[in-house]
């Protein structure tokens, strides 16, 4: 069992989930602390929605222990806990029949929350106008706005997103990102789960990255490029090949540097661990004009780690074929 | 219980909404007022005839009528929030199924309720104001008859949760929701005919009183014929005559119907994972 840690709002123990033969989820081990942010990535069947299911107690693990909230989230004394809980669901279409307001009046009953709490939620998400009218009227975007104004009713205390920025446009996109960094300063745990990578990586504090039921990565995106080795990017200009210096070939292994030229603006790249080894060198080159350096970005890792999950996968299926055999 | 009445109010809304309560409420008041005054046209009048001959006839309709509307209100009811991913959302929420199953079965069952009180009752009045019968004795037969319908809308509710709950896609429930209806509508007396007609009519009628009573639909005609007290039973009914069950323990065994399948559901919904 776990020891009931009040401070963690998640912790999961070696848990697994499994359908018949189908692993959908084995040996997941997390914690996440209040005001952590966590972006979950991971291709479709990678276990992700079964993960949250299990967070929220809407399924129950096949092995290991869950805490959520400090109590086990499919407890009978769970129902005083899920009203801290915030979620919303991907592909999920409300009663099409009642009106916005009437939608998340009703949520908000049913989580305890008041008429007002749910008025202040509508006016937050940009949907007072449209309130009074039937959600079979709503558009892809506002539907998705009626859904994160549900997850959010009052104020939870873990807050579980899959695909959050679905449809919206980009105004709505970074007021929602403005939302769940209010709610992280106020000590809400979030977990992000997206497909869409671009936009998210300045607002997780880490990056869980899974595949086939495994989880393949875990950490700070520092952290993650350290460990993957990917190369950082540096393009500089005003310096010509022939002008590189000699000890940045001299420092860095062959491989470590790739050059390719472009409009004379070299791009170089180079292994993390050198990476200010060779920039203190380039600077030291009187004819350098500009430089930039991109860190591996969040969707780089993502391939890497993902490429590197599947050939561990394909390995192991592989040799056991030839056991088999 | 706070909850179940957000849910209700939820579900009642819904049905208002989607103008399920007003269509029921117009075909009932339809049917009871064409059934008094055509109801006779058969045998050359036109016009009111008399209070049991329509009573008769509109409990045939009604018993043919209300289980389907009331698995058609009822049959999506939570296979459908399961395709809508409502009921996954519901599930993180604090609201325990057994809330959900009563919200949703009070919710729609005051829809049907209420249709057959709005929808029976405009039939009640004009036959009172238009006939020289009693007021009193013509509101108290069309009492029982909207208390007995709207039992019998309750059972298949509780039904069509059941069929619900018990399949993955709504055009599942819908087609079995269908063949369970054929199946207590026709099936059922029909099978029983059969029984009757092959032994020659040598069963006991203590017997078939008992199958009768796994029959939700013949319950409801039983109860009716019994407050008409006419002597026209008709059909499979007619093992009936020498043997006869009280009217307290008629009501009785409709409500178990209602009491049963929604007990199965709550089974059948606890042990539903995700």
């Amino acid at each position: 069992m776990l020891a009931n840690n009040i401070e963690q709002v998640v912790q999961l123990s070696n848990v697994s989930k499994h359908y018949g033969t189908l692993k959908a989820l084995s040996g997941i081990s997390l914690s996440l602390m209040p005001g952590e942010v966590l972006g979950l990535f991971g291709h479709n069947g990678a276990g992700k929605s079964t993960l949250m299911k299990l967070i929220l107690g809407v399924i129950s693990p096949s092995s290991g222990d869950i805490l959520t909230l400090g109590h086990n989230p499919r407890s009978m004394g769970s129902h005083h806990y899920r009203q801290q809980f915030g979620y919303l669901p991907e592909n999920v279409s409300f009663y099409e029949h009642l009106t916005g307001r009437e939608v998340l009046v009703y949520f908000a009953k049913l989580k305890g929350h008041t008429t007002q709490e749910a008025e202040r939620l509508l006016d937050e998400v940009g949907l007072k106008d449209a309130a009074a009218r039937a959600v079979k009227t709503y558009s892809k975007g506002m539907r998705q706005r009626l859904g994160l104004a549900q997850a959010l009713l009052g104020n939870p205390k873990l807050l579980i997103l899959d695909e959050p920025t679905v449809g919206l446009d980009p105004v709505a996109t970074h007021d929602f990102y403005n939302t769940v960094d209010g709610l992280k300063s106020q000590g809400c745990a979030v977990i992000l789960c997206s497909h869409v990578l671009p936009g998210v990586e300045k607002h997780i504090d880490r990056a869980m990255i899974m595949g086939g039921g495994k989880l393949l990565a875990l950490g700070e995106l520092e952290g993650l490029r350290r460990e993957s080795q990917l190369p950082v990017e540096i393009k500089i200009h005003g310096i010509t090949v022939n002008d590189l210096p000699e000890s940045i070939l001299k420092l860095c292994c062959v491989e470590d540097i790739k050059i390719t030229q472009k409009n004379h603006e070299h791009t170089l790249w180079v292994n993390v661990d050198d990476k200010m080894t060779v920039l203190r060198a380039l600077t030291a080159q009187p004819s350098l004009r500009d430089i930039e350096i991109k860190e591996a970005s969040l969707q780089a890792l993502y391939s890497h780690y993902t490429q590197v999950g599947l050939r561990q996968i394909h390995g192991e299926s592989s040799i056991k074929e030839l056991n088999h055999g | 219980m706070d909850k179940i009445w957000v849910v209700a109010l939820k579900e009642f809304k819904d049905g208002f909404r989607n103008r399920w309560m007003m269509a029921i409420t117009l075909m009932f008041a339809m049917c009871s007022l064409g059934l008094a005054y055509f109801g006779s046209a058969a045998s050359g009048i036109l016009g009111f005839s008399s209070l049991s001959s329509t009573m008769v006839s509109l409990s045939s309709l009604a018993v043919i009528l209300i289980p389907l509307i009331a698995l058609m209100i009822a049959y999506h009811a939570f296979v459908g929030e399961y395709e809508q991913g409502t009921m996954l959302l519901l599930q993180t929420y604090p609201l325990s199924k057994v809330q959900l199953i009563l919200g949703k079965f009070l919710g729609q069952g005051t829809i049907l309720a209420i249709s057959s009180l709005l929808g029976f009752g405009v039939a009640a009045c004009a036959i009172a104001y238009s006939s020289e019968l009693p007021v009193t004795e013509v509101l108290i037969a069309f009492s029982w008859f909207i208390l007995s319908a709207t039992l019998l809308g309750w059972v298949f509710i509780a039904i069509a949760y059941t069929i619900s709950l018990s399949v993955s896609e709504k055009s599942r429930a819908a087609g079995l929701a269908l063949v369970i209806w054929f199946f207590f509508v026709l099936v059922f007396d029909v099978s029983l005919l059969a029984l009757l007609i092959g032994t020659k009519g040598d069963v006991s009628s203590d017997l078939m009183t008992i199958l009768l009573m796994f029959n939700p639909t013949d319950v409801f005609r039983l109860i009716n014929y019994q407050i008409i007290q006419t002597g026209e039973l008709s059909g499979v009914l007619q093992v009936m005559q020498d043997s006869s069950i009280s009217l307290p323990s008629l009501f009785l065994v409709l409500i178990a119907w209602v009491i049963l399948p929604l007990g199965l559901s709550g089974l059948l919904f606890q042990r539903r994972e995700g």
